[in-house]
């Protein structure tokens, strides 16, 4: 039986680690033997579900939320990576919030008996006496109570708590109610045109999907107002995935307003923005005026720029041109 | 005992449907052992762990369908590591290989490789029906395997389960010969799907009669489908999104008169819920609604909707619903037996339901008998009427989303109000407790709960006493699940024997130790009891220390099969 490898999804330094560790089989496991086998080489193998550990640095809190997906970054974690994508979008702030077990330090819910680091496990502070007091609740309670707009705050939630399928929670979270929403904002009350063909319609739904991301996303291309409203909303939404790969360039590229700027951004991350039009070709976003780019846009596609190989020349005279 | 030949035997046997009276009958004698076991076509295995595959084609060689179940039911929740167990490979490969003639295989919580799916349609000719729920492992392309080879197929039941879409050819390899269909489901898809070859699919499937579509199924090819499949029985709307002005539109309300045979609707995944009236013809016939995934459908247009559902018997919902919508509920549907009201907002921990829905709901509807209610709040008085309304509770799930919330006016624990419903339903086989509670609550459980089968407890109770009134009281008790609560080796320990009459026991985040555990495996070697150490909590050291050490995840389940050889690494069977 092989090692569980799928828990190191965060990337490569647990990664590295399981080279050291003698991998045990379970035909090897025996009561006799564990006492040797095991004690020695748990410790090396630092698999880890759940968040790096609160020990760790890079953990300040006032991202405590911001907890990424899929690609190897510093702040990226996940629970389970086949269940993992139990993601809630709140508000439109684009900050994404881990729930079932998301718990970082604010976790309310984390018993002291527990490593820190495996913040995955429900948790109660619980010595054999009353059950968790109602504070935890309350102070949950609270964090929504400001609003469930208010990205940052943490969402302390008990893993396996309300208990509801994970298919359930997760079609749930990627499809919320049009009351809570704002992503889906008048879209269900609405045909949707997402490359269907009745579309006489008020929104105008594409999918955006981006190279290496783990699922697609859907916006409504009629609530912006040009290609700069785009460019800012895509980058909300996928910068957890471009997080590790822009650097410094994605930040300092926010110097002006321009419409191939979503093209320097992306190009600064080593992405491009391209689009299927209705004839089914593939082409560069900002070549043309925002009203035609609707009416001819059937989806987007972030795409690496080393894919985009025909594209990408234009793309440097486009952003030589116009800054 | 007098004579009767093997075949008059074998005759009235067929008259002995359920598992557990088959079960009895084989333990009469050796010779209507033998007969029942060859007799038997269709066999239940609760835990795929409790015998091996080869044992039951052995002993059951008349075998045509069987259901397993893998793993404990708190992994829906999350709470057991993905890598755990439950594969149906195994099984697939022991059946092939003794030949067993497999029409049906029925599958609960279990990882399903697409291998396996490739295996299963290659070796049984006879294949009729694959129904899995709540299962993982598989893409579409293991479902393009059982489309292309299992020749006789006539259900394809895929209900909630995980599943990689690698987008819509799956469907285009049923072949043209192909026209057994009689139900298809998979509604749980979330990639696109090949539509021509889905409506040419049901054009020629005469016998369809369940259909459930995803997401991806638009409008204009719902309207053509029902168009083809008027016979259908059970239909689940996938996208219904459109201008209500629209030709489309109007064809659908022609489309939809003609199926008047609909008694059972589902789906909605995305819905324009102001168009929703050109389903309310079929209203009236229906006898099941699940609108539990349609969050778009809510307010004015979800009670206009319920208000034509007069024979409903069971509904599925989200909580926008409101206590208002459920009175509604109450005042029209009469023939109601289950209620489930799902929380539309998991993440945001507001539901929109409270204690009074429930009565509503109670009082309109004497003849419920399954519950599942996911509310924000609960009272004892609410409870205790809840139970002299209806004390036909087969099933009673309660979850207020603060596990741990008191009676909302009188703070107390809710002891009182679970009592009450335990005492009144005496037919009660499953229970699921939330709210504040003590060791109270399961005095009242093991007294009065003689024909409980399943309970569920979260964060509840004071002491071991809690858990020890249940282990002493619940006779009929067969699974028992416990997380977050503060039962320890006493409770553990003071009725081993129990467990071999249960079909598991699951611990998590409570107080029993790693001593304990171990004391509990020495003495009971027909248990697997296993520890699930994710994180490194463990040490397995031996020695003094295990009586510190808490463990976090125990789960135990009876065995004829002994320790199974494909736990992974964190798994420990003691």
């Amino acid at each position: 039986m092989s090692v569980p490898l799928e828990h190191d999804y965060i990337g490569d330094s647990s990664m590295e680690k399981t080279g050291d560790v003698s991998i045990i089989t379970p035909q090897q496991k025996s009561t006799t033997k564990f006492a040797s086998s095991l004690s020695m080489n748990l410790k090396a193998t630092e698999l880890r579900l759940g968040l790096p550990g609160s020990e760790s640095p890079e953990r300040d809190d006032g991202s405590s939320a911001e907890l990424c997906i899929g690609l190897p970054s510093s702040k990226s974690s996940v629970s389970r990576p086949k269940r993992g994508f139990s993601v809630a979008i709140h508000g439109g702030s684009g900050n994404w919030v881990f729930s079932p077990g998301a718990g970082g330090p604010d976790n309310n819910f984390s018993s002291p008996r527990n490593n820190p680091a495996a913040a995955n496990s429900e948790q109660a502070p619980k010595d054999g006496g009353l059950p968790p007091q109602s504070s935890p609740a309350t102070e949950k309670k609270k964090a929504q109570a400001a609003g469930s707009g208010a990205g940052p705050a943490s969402k302390a939630q008990v893993v396996g708590w309300p208990p509801i399928r994970s298919f359930r929670k997760n079609t749930m979270a990627s499809h919320p109610t049009p009351k809570n929403s704002d992503v889906v904002e008048g879209g269900d009350h609405n045909p949707n045109s997402g490359g269907s063909a009745s579309s006489t319609s008020a929104c105008l739904y594409v999918k955006v999907s981006m190279d290496g991301a783990p699922y697609l996303r859907k916006v409504d291309l009629k609530t912006y107002g040009g290609y700069k409203d785009l460019s800012l909303a895509l980058e909300n939404m996928f910068s957890c995935f471009t997080i590790g790969q822009c650097g410094s360039h994605g930040v300092a590229g926010r110097d002006g307003v321009s419409e191939s700027r979503l093209v320097d951004i992306l190009h600064g991350s080593e992405y491009v923005l391209t689009y299927e039009d209705k004839d089914g070709d593939w082409m560069l976003v900002g070549d043309v005026p925002w009203k035609m780019f609707i009416d001819s846009c059937r989806r987007l596609r972030i795409m690496k720029s080393s894919e985009a190989i025909g594209l990408a020349p234009r793309a440097f005279e486009k952003c030589k041109s116009s800054n | 005992m007098n004579y009767f030949p093997d075949e008059v035997l074998e005759h009235i046997f067929d008259f002995v449907g359920s598992h557990k009276d088959r079960n009895s009958v084989s333990q009469v004698c050796k010779l209507w052992y033998r007969i029942e076991s060859y007799s038997r076509q269709k066999v239940f295995v609760g835990n795929c762990y409790a015998i091996g595959p080869e044992r039951v084609a052995e002993r059951f060689s008349g075998l045509k369908s069987i259901t397993l179940k893998g793993k404990p039911h708190f992994a829906d929740f999350n709470l057991v590591p993905p890598d755990w167990g439950g594969f149906v490979y195994p099984w697939i490969e022991a059946f092939a290989r003794s030949r067993v003639g497999l029409e049906e295989l029925r599958l609960k919580r279990m990882v399903v490789s697409d291998e396996s799916l490739e295996l299963l349609s290659r070796s049984f000719p006879n294949f009729k029906s694959l129904v899995l729920v709540s299962c993982e492992g598989f893409t579409t392309d293991g479902l393009a395997a059982v489309a292309a080879y299992c020749r006789q197929l006539k259900e394809l039941d895929l209900q909630e389960n995980d599943v990689e879409d690698h987008r819509g050819h799956w469907l285009s390899c049923f072949p043209e010969s192909s026209t057994s269909l009689v139900s298809l489901n998979f509604a749980c898809l979330k990639g696109d799907i090949n539509l021509p070859a889905l409506e040419r699919l049901v054009a020629r499937s005469p016998n369809l009669k369940s259909l459930r579509l995803s997401r991806a199924v638009p409008l204009d090819v719902l309207q053509r489908i029902l168009i083809r499949a008027p016979q259908l029985l059970d239909l689940g709307v996938g996208s219904y999104l459109h201008d209500p002005d629209s030709e489309n539109y109007n064809k659908l309300v022609t489309a939809i008169q003609k199926c008047k045979s609909v008694r059972s609707l589902s789906g909605f995944l995305d819905v324009a819920p102001h168009c929703l009236s050109a389903f309310h013809i079929i209203c009236p016939n229906l006898t099941s609604l699940n609108l539990s995934y349609a969050p778009g459908i809510y307010d004015n247009e979800l009670i206009k909707l319920l208000r034509h559902c007069h024979k409903l018997q069971r509904l599925w919902i989200l909580d926008c619903i409101g206590d208002k919508g459920l009175e509604v509920v109450a005042s029209t549907c009469k023939d109601l037996e289950e209620l489930r009201v799902f929380p539309s907002d998991p993440y945001v921990g507001q539901a929109a339901v409270t204690e009074e829905g429930l009565v509503a709901i109670s009082r309109g509807c004497q003849k419920l008998n399954s519950i599942l209610y996911f509310c924000q709040q609960m009272t004892n008085a609410a409870l205790i009427t809840v139970a002299k309304n209806c004390p036909n509770f087969v099933r009673f799930r309660l979850c207020i989303l603060d596990p741990t919330k008191p009676d909302a006016v009188t703070q107390q624990p809710l002891d009182e109000g679970f009592g009450a419903i335990v005492q009144a339903c005496k037919d009660l086989k499953r229970l699921s407790l939330s709210g504040l509670l003590t060791d109270q609550v399961f005095l009242y459980i093991g007294m009065y709960a003689e024909q409980l089968e399943m309970l569920s407890i979260a964060f509840a109770g004071d002491s071991d006493k809690g858990m020890q009134y249940v282990l002493k009281g619940c006779k009929k008790l067969r699974k028992l699940e416990i997380r977050d609560s503060p039962f320890g080796n006493a409770a553990l320990l003071m009725d081993v024997a129990k467990y071999e009459t249960m079909r598991s026991l699951w611990m998590s985040s409570c107080e029993v130790t790693l001593g304990g555990c171990k004391a509990l495996a020495k003495r009971m070697p027909g248990l697997n009891v296993e520890i699930i150490n994710e994180n490194d909590q463990m040490e397995f050291v031996g020695g003094c220390d295990d009586d510190r050490q808490k463990v976090e995840k125990m789960y135990l389940y009876r065995t004829l099969a002994g320790q199974r050889r494909d736990a992974p690494e964190f798994v420990w069977t003691l």
